[in-house]
């Protein structure tokens, strides 16, 4: 059964300053109003993108969007900042009004984009839950029934009739988190609002979410940055670029489409020789990440071995140029370095050389990784060339029941997963 | 077949689609801003609710020495304390209405961005949240009344039986020119610098400092057409037995009301739906 269908579905902005003008525009749209002739503000070609200056006032965050969400489905919706989810969202929860086009619902909506909305600071964390709670759309005795279990999924026993504004950020998000989660709208709307708290609590409120949907049956749309969480809770995904739909399907082909897209991380780059980082001495040519059988590509599973191929110029012959491989994780943590020794008392004679790395299959985590790669000589220490960020890979896990992650479906931390050995007990 | 939807989201909807209904669903979301509203008020404070007798007594001083004994201004043959709580006693409600419903918008801006409830929710739970203060302040003004009526110095009449309604067309005046006033600022900001000095400006065209019966004849017409004049004064007419009284008046004032209210959810309610990207 269909829940929410999205028709047609437009939203105009004005760009910078309101009020100046304003009332000239008001005038002009009421009077082509009037003649029943079509506003000439709105200009339904400009595309939403920041970083170009636009040429009219006025901008559409969303653009001819058109979709449906079944009853029960986890509906993902992943893009770039500004790409429109929030405001797709805002719509979705009557926050503001399109400016064209239509949205059906079926049921009762609640909306999260934001935790704690209305909580104020004098009062204590519970007079707050009510009125949290009613601004979210529920009723006292609804409230009154939850309370205890609301607390409770808080963690706030102690501080329940103290002030909020005397509460951590942490017990703050948990309490705000805790009157949502016990909503019962047969629709949730929630927005990043895992970007906040613990792991302990993300876990807490991933499984809150899935519970709601599975069990309960109820539908979800979610918006959020974080790939994991969305490949984990998802069942198919929405991809909004410039506040259009760009792509909509299985939440693994939306990840993989948006990965490559939006990050600008490329599974391989080449460089002309004007263009290419180095020196007089050494230049890289080329940079890839392939798979075990010296393909190209992107998106790897957990179990699989991941290669690096560095293609460099040497300029002038040499014995002393050591090829070296920096990895980071999307959160720039830098991983691990590497440098080949294995050739390190080669001479090399001008021409192309290609060093590879292998990284072992069931080693690092799910998320996307960058990687660095460079040409040294240690004779003095020198850094011919360290191209960052430009080439990297995504993993995710599939959960074949033979990674390190088994049949567990929540947050599994850590920044590398290697199969350790267990004893028997 | 066709399908049933719970609700549809469109651009506009007509502006006479007004759902009363829907914020009767959220009774329960106006008590609790209500309660909100007074609970946080002397939250932290040592005086506690005390501070809504503190202020107006001072000001009723203050009146009674500066209206009173410099200026002289007329008091009705009532007892200047009492003639100056009878006319505050409303005009500070109505004061405390227009001032708390006319920045609805702006001041709650963050809530209405992130979630939706009926708009109407807030300006209404106001209004019923300042009845606590007045309620005070009536308590005030009947200690002095109840001292003033023992010395035989006031009449009262049967026109004491209006207060219900007296109240019920302030708090609707307030509630209709704030919302109004709330609807065109998120656009045009400029209005709500205006409601700073406009209200005590409105205060002086209003008798509430002094009596209709001390008003040379040719500014007259200014009190008497102002909607807030005859409930002020009949007000203090009800209670004292001196002032101003007439049924035209009185009628005048609610046809005004219902006018303001009228208007004011028209607008409120085609300005609330995309107030967000403007405001």
């Amino acid at each position: 059964m269909t829940v929410i269908q999205v028709e047609n579905l437009y939203k105009q902005y004005r760009l910078g300053q309101v009020g100046s003008g304003t009332l000239r525009d008001d005038f002009t749209r009421w009077w082509h109003t009037l003649l029943g002739k079509d506003d000439p503000l709105m200009k339904i070609g400009e595309i939403n993108d920041r970083t170009s200056v636009a040429t009219s006032d006025y901008v559409l965050s969303l653009r001819d969007i058109n979709f449906s969400v079944q009853e029960g489905e986890v509906l993902g919706i992943i893009g770039k900042n500004g790409a429109g989810k929030s405001t797709l969202l805002k719509v979705l929860s009557k926050v503001t009004a399109p400016t064209s086009g239509q949205i059906k619902i079926k049921g009762r909506v609640a909306s999260l984009l934001e935790v704690g909305t209305g909580f104020h600071p004098e009062l204590t964390g519970k007079e707050n839950i009510y009125l949290n709670g009613a601004i979210l759309g529920m009723k006292r005795h609804e409230i009154t029934s939850k309370l205890d279990e609301i607390i409770d999924f808080a963690g706030i026993q102690r501080y329940v009739d103290t002030p909020v504004k005397r509460y951590s950020s942490g017990m703050y998000v948990r309490l705000a988190f805790a009157v949502a989660a016990h909503l019962e709208p047969e629709i949730l709307i929630v927005d990043e609002v895992l970007a906040v708290g613990d792991a302990e609590f993300q876990q807490k409120a991933i499984g809150k979410m899935q519970a709601v949907s599975k069990q309960q049956g109820r539908t979800v749309l979610f918006v959020s940055h974080n790939m994991d969480a969305i490949s984990r809770l998802c069942t198919s995904c929405l991809y909004l670029k410039n506040g259009g739909l760009e792509f909509s399907g299985r939440t693994d082909d939306v990840i993989q489409k948006y990965l490559s897209a939006e990050t600008q991380i490329v599974s391989s780059i080449k460089y002309e020789s004007n263009d290419a980082p180095g020196n007089q001495m050494v230049r890289l040519l080329e940079s890839e990440v392939i798979n075990q059988h010296i393909e190209s590509k992107l998106n790897y599973n957990i179990d699989e071995k991941i290669g690096v191929n560095i293609t460099f110029e040497v300029l002038q012959e040499t014995n002393d140029l050591i090829a070296g491989f920096n990895l980071y994780n999307q959160m720039d943590v830098h991983i691990l370095s590497s440098h080949d020794t294995l050739n390190q008392n080669k001479t090399y004679t001008p021409g192309i050389y290609k060093a590879t790395v292998w990284l072992p299959e069931n080693f690092l985590t799910e998320g996307m990784h960058y990687c660095g790669v460079a040409v040294m000589s240690y004779k003095p220490f020198t850094v011919h060339f360290h191209d960052v960020a430009k080439i990297g890979f995504n993993i995710s896990d599939r959960q074949n029941g033979e990674t390190v992650r088994g049949n567990y479906t929540g947050v599994f931390p850590g920044v590398i997963r290697p199969k350790l050995n267990w004893d028997k007990i | 077949m066709k399908e049933t939807w719970t609700e549809v989201i469109q651009p506009k909807k007509s502006v006479f689609q007004l759902n009363l209904s829907e914020i009767w669903n959220y009774r329960d979301l106006i008590w609790i801003f209500v309660r909100r509203d007074i609970v946080s008020v002397y939250k932290q404070t040592v005086l506690g609710p005390l501070w809504f007798f503190l202020g107006p007594i001072f000001t009723v001083f203050t009146f009674v020495f500066v209206f009173n004994q410099i200026a002289k201004i007329s008091t009705d043959n009532i007892p200047a304390p009492l003639f100056y709580l009878a006319g505050t006693t409303l005009w500070n409600y109505f004061q405390a209405c227009i001032t708390g419903t006319s920045s609805t918008f702006i001041s709650n801006a963050n809530i209405f961005g992130k979630v939706y409830f009926p708009r109407l929710v807030s300006p209404i739970s106001m209004v019923i949240s300042n009845l606590l203060k007045f309620g005070i302040q009536l308590l005030m003004f009947l200690c002095f009344w109840f001292y003033y009526l023992a010395q035989g110095t006031i009449h009262p009449n049967a026109y004491i039986a209006l207060l219900p309604l007296l109240v019920l067309l302030m708090g609707g005046m307030a509630l209709g020119v704030g919302i109004i006033i709330s609807s065109l600022t998120t656009k045009y900001r400029d209005l709500s610098y205006f409601i700073g000095f406009g209200i005590t400006l409105i205060m002086y065209a209003t008798p509430v400092i002094y009596p209709v019966s001390a008003i040379p004849e040719m500014y007259k017409p200014f009190v008497i057409y102002n909607p807030i004049a005859p409930i002020i004064e009949t007000f203090r007419y009800g209670f004292t037995g001196s002032g101003y009284f007439s049924w035209s008046g009185l009628a005048y004032s609610s046809i005004f009301t219902i006018g303001v209210l009228l208007i004011g959810t028209l607008l409120f309610n085609k300005i609330e739906r995309t107030f967000m990207d403007t405001v």
